[in-house]
């Protein structure tokens, strides 16, 4: 991390240059640290060594830390002569636990390693200013400091937007039946918080007859569907062109996208939900708590700017999965509902499904006095 | 060199007079302190165990925090009121009370950033705000402008009146050459700090309850009133503890801008409410909600209905100079006014902009135990790091204090 030209100010103790082919400092190389070309952390040797191997390195150090989970996994590296004070100054301790650990003589190579990854994580860039290297660099810190922590291996993309890609959505209202299949795939392709039940879709169920009435519309009910007399309609993050909560956030930790996504960047949120109060749509989702997701549905397929694992205070939202439609793939809503009323894809190609639903259907969407541009429409059969 | 060496016995001696004092000046400062630890254990919890622990959600994201936040930026721009003809017209009456005004300026600021610290999801990495070691969103986001203007104003407030302050330590008189540029600028100051805060609600095109012109002036006016009024209650106290002298004249002049400033916001009020309410549109519904409440959900009506009745009294009583000038009256309108500007410009402008939600739903919001613990907690050092202030600028303006005057 001591490439030039950066575009932010950090504080380099003790790191260890790193070599720029993606290997890491770990020096082991059974699959246990290989970053390659392709920040895929997949091992291509066989299954067993590397888990028998993972597992004993896991016991002999980290041992109980397996067990944490999102912000611990990657900022709370145990150390009993600070966890006094840890409450109060979280981020001081975490540089001064950093020191501490690599100064000494005792602890093992991984405990320094972990400490060394924590102290760069806290004080690294904005990702939006970061080079293809640097972006790179904290992907495959976040994939090792997973690994030592739990002992699995994650592959975390830092792919950036292709060029002539603009994602749109359409939503088809006479074919949702209100099935929330789509929500439900949501969050575990997602890896969102669930003990607060955290949804990035909310379906609307609306009374026929009374037009897109939201104000009398249910969006939380726990009933067969498709109720009699109903019909249904889904929101979430609608992308706007003109994110009215990209401007107002005070450290340009949330942005929009080349391809169009708007994505936040949850090591630099501060948390201020000012964007919550900026978005016409309830687009937005804020981690009031410790985000928990059980290891065993931990999405390992992730994404630095998608899915990966967050932490508490930050904030974060729909991203158009951007761990699948970066990859050619729909985003996880689409492919999961029943009923296809969900269209996504290229806006800027004219072979495209979305293409046809926008020149061919009467599409509308909601809210457009606001100027916002979502790059969300609603049409009818 | 020499200014150092004052600057050390300064230190000393204000240290020497905020240690010692009367009785109630030992318990008031014990209160605080207590009250302080206890928001600080409250803050611990919450930074262990998350926002979650206060009332707020993703549907009423703001709550008590920014609230209290919003309305000490008023009490902290109001402190102007006094600047403005002490310095600027040379209006002899308010000397003494600028110093008291500016250093409820300096711990209304210091409670503002208080606040927003605390209402952060990530304090740890504040550092992201920081010009030059962040990245800070200038100008897009108005909560950087924000940033940029409380600081400055928390940097002018403490400088004037360190500056006289220093000068008289040392019996000498403040040069006037030098302060008044830097009021002249505060006063301008003062305007933007309450303005920007306003403009931080009124662009926002999601929220219509907050997305409207009025809001800005609307601040202005509810400060000049909420502030001054915090001003005479303080003064009140002090011309009761202390020997500093305060005089009728000058108690009486501030009164008088309280009540025009209430006045003004009366009108405003009014003119508010007719639009909402004469031919209500669907942006009405906030208002609808803060006054009748909305199917049943009726949260805010207790303080809203406490808040506009004493608000109203408050200003009725003080246009007529009979009742102002009695003190009495005059102490209890302030004392009313204060809490009816605290809520309408604290709970009853921030919750509502949330309410109903950007598709009607409405979930109500009330603190829990936890942010009023913080919320008190910050309060108490807001009033702890003023009584040190005040007492060491009391101090030295009666001429205890002196340097190398033992
Ligand atoms: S829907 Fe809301 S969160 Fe999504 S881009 Fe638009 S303003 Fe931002
Ligand atoms: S909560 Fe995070 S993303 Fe949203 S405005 Fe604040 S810092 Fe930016």
């Amino acid at each position: 991390m001591s490439s030039n030209g950066k575009k932010w100010f950090s504080l380099n103790l003790g790191a260890k240059p790193k070599t720029s082919g993606g290997s890491c400092s770990c020096g082991k190389n059974s699959g246990g640290c290989g970053g390659n070309g392709s920040h895929s952390h997949e091992s291509k040797e066989p299954q067993l060594t590397e888990e028998e191997f993972a597992a004993a390195a896991i016991n002999a150090s980290i041992g109980e830390e397996r067990t944490k989970d999102g912000f611990d996994q990657v900022f709370d590296v145990k150390m009993d002569r600070r966890s006094a004070f840890k409450k109060l100054t979280a981020s001081l301790l975490i540089g001064a636990g950093a020191v501490s650990t690599s100064c000494s003589v005792i602890s093992g190579e991984d405990s320094k390693e972990k400490a060394q990854i924590d102290w760069e994580e806290q004080f690294k860039g904005n990702y939006k200013l970061m080079n293809d290297e640097e972006k790179k660099a904290t992907v495959d810190r976040l994939v090792r400091s997973y690994q030592l922590r739990t002992g699995k291996n994650i592959s975390m993309s830092s792919k950036n937007a292709e060029e002539d890609v603009l994602f749109g959505y359409a939503f088809n209202i006479s074919k949702c039946q209100g099935y929330m299949d789509c929500v439900n795939a949501c969050v575990e392709e997602n890896n969102q918080d669930r003990n607060s039940q955290m949804q990035y879709i909310r379906i609307h169920e609306m009374k026929d007859g009374k037009g897109f009435n939201f104000d009398e519309a249910d969006d939380n009910y726990y009933h067969e569907v498709p109720a009699e007399g109903h019909f249904y309609m889904g929101t979430q993050c609608f992308h706007c062109d003109n994110p009215p909560c990209v401007e107002v956030c005070p450290v340009q930790a949330t942005w929009r996208e080349d391809d169009g996504l708007v994505v936040v960047d949850y090591d630099w949120c501060v948390g201020c939900r000012y964007c919550m109060a900026a978005c016409p749509y309830d687009g937005r989702r804020f981690n009031w708590s410790k985000p928990e997701v059980p290891e065993a549905e931990v999405n390992k397929n992730q994404h630095y700017l998608g899915n990966r694992m967050r932490k508490k205070g930050v904030m974060e939202k729909c991203t158009f999965c951007v761990q699948r439609s970066r990859a050619g793939k729909n985003p996880a809503c689409v492919e999961a509902c029943p009923t296809g009323a969900r269209i996504f894809g290229n806006l800027l190609d004219p072979e495209s499904t979305i293409r046809w639903v926008l020149e061919n259907k009467k599409v509308f969407r909601l809210k457009e006095d606001l100027g916002t541009e979502p790059k969300f429409w609603y049409f009818m059969d | 060199m020499r200014r150092l060496k004052v600057f050390k016995s300064l230190v000393k001696d204000s240290l020497d007079t905020i240690t010692h004092g009367s009785r109630r000046y030992h318990i008031w400062m014990a209160v605080l302190t207590f009250v302080m630890l206890v928001g600080m254990y409250c803050y611990a919890i919450q930074l262990d165990q998350g926002l979650s622990v206060t009332g707020m959600t993703d549907r009423v994201s703001w709550g008590l925090y920014i609230s209290n936040f919003t309305f000490l930026v008023g009490v902290a721009a109001a402190a102007v009121m006094l600047v403005m003809p002490t310095y600027v017209l040379k209006d002899i009456d308010f000397k003494q009370a600028v110093l008291i005004g500016e250093g409820l300026a300096v711990s209304a600021l210091i409670m503002c950033l208080a606040f927003v610290v605390a209402d952060m999801g990530g304090p740890s990495v504040l550092w992201h705000m920081l010009p030059g070691i962040g990245v800070f969103n200038f100008p897009n986001s108005m909560l950087t402008w924000d940033v940029l203007v409380l600081n400055g104003y928390l940097f002018l407030n403490i400088t004037i009146p360190f500056y006289i302050l220093f000068r008289h330590y040392q019996g000498k008189e403040s040069k006037s050459s030098v302060y008044v540029p830097g009021a002249i600028l505060s006063v301008f100051w003062a305007v933007a700090i309450h303005l920007v805060t306003a403009f931080l609600y009124q662009g926002l095109q999601a929220r219509p309850f907050w997305n409207n012109a009025l809001l800005g002036p609307r601040f202005l006016a509810s400060a000049f009133a909420a502030g001054p009024a915090l001003i005479i209650l303080v003064l009140a106290i002090i011309r009761n503890c202390t020997e500093f002298k305060i005089q009728d004249k000058t108690i009486k002049k501030i009164a008088m801008v309280v009540t025009v400033a209430a006045q003004i916001n009366l009108i405003m009020l009014v003119s508010e409410l007719f639009k909402e309410f004469y031919a209500p549109t669907h942006h009405s519904e906030s208002a609808y909600y803060l006054f009748f409440g909305l199917h049943g959900k009726d949260a805010l009506l207790p303080w809203i209905w406490t808040a506009i009745p004493l608000n109203v009294l408050a200003t009725v009583l003080l246009t007529f100079h009979k009742l102002r000038n009695n003190f009495k009256v005059l102490f209890f309108c302030c004392f009313i006014l204060f809490i009816a500007i605290w809520i309408e410009k604290g709970f009853g402008l921030i919750v509502p902009g949330f309410i109903p939600g950007p598709y009607g739903k409405i979930a109500e919001y009330l603190p829990t135990k936890i942010e009023v613990g913080v919320t008190l907690g910050i309060w108490a050092l807001g009033a702890f790091v003023f009584t040190i202030l005040a007492k060491t600028a009391i101090g030295i303006e009666l001429g205890k204090l002196r340097y190398k005057k033992k």
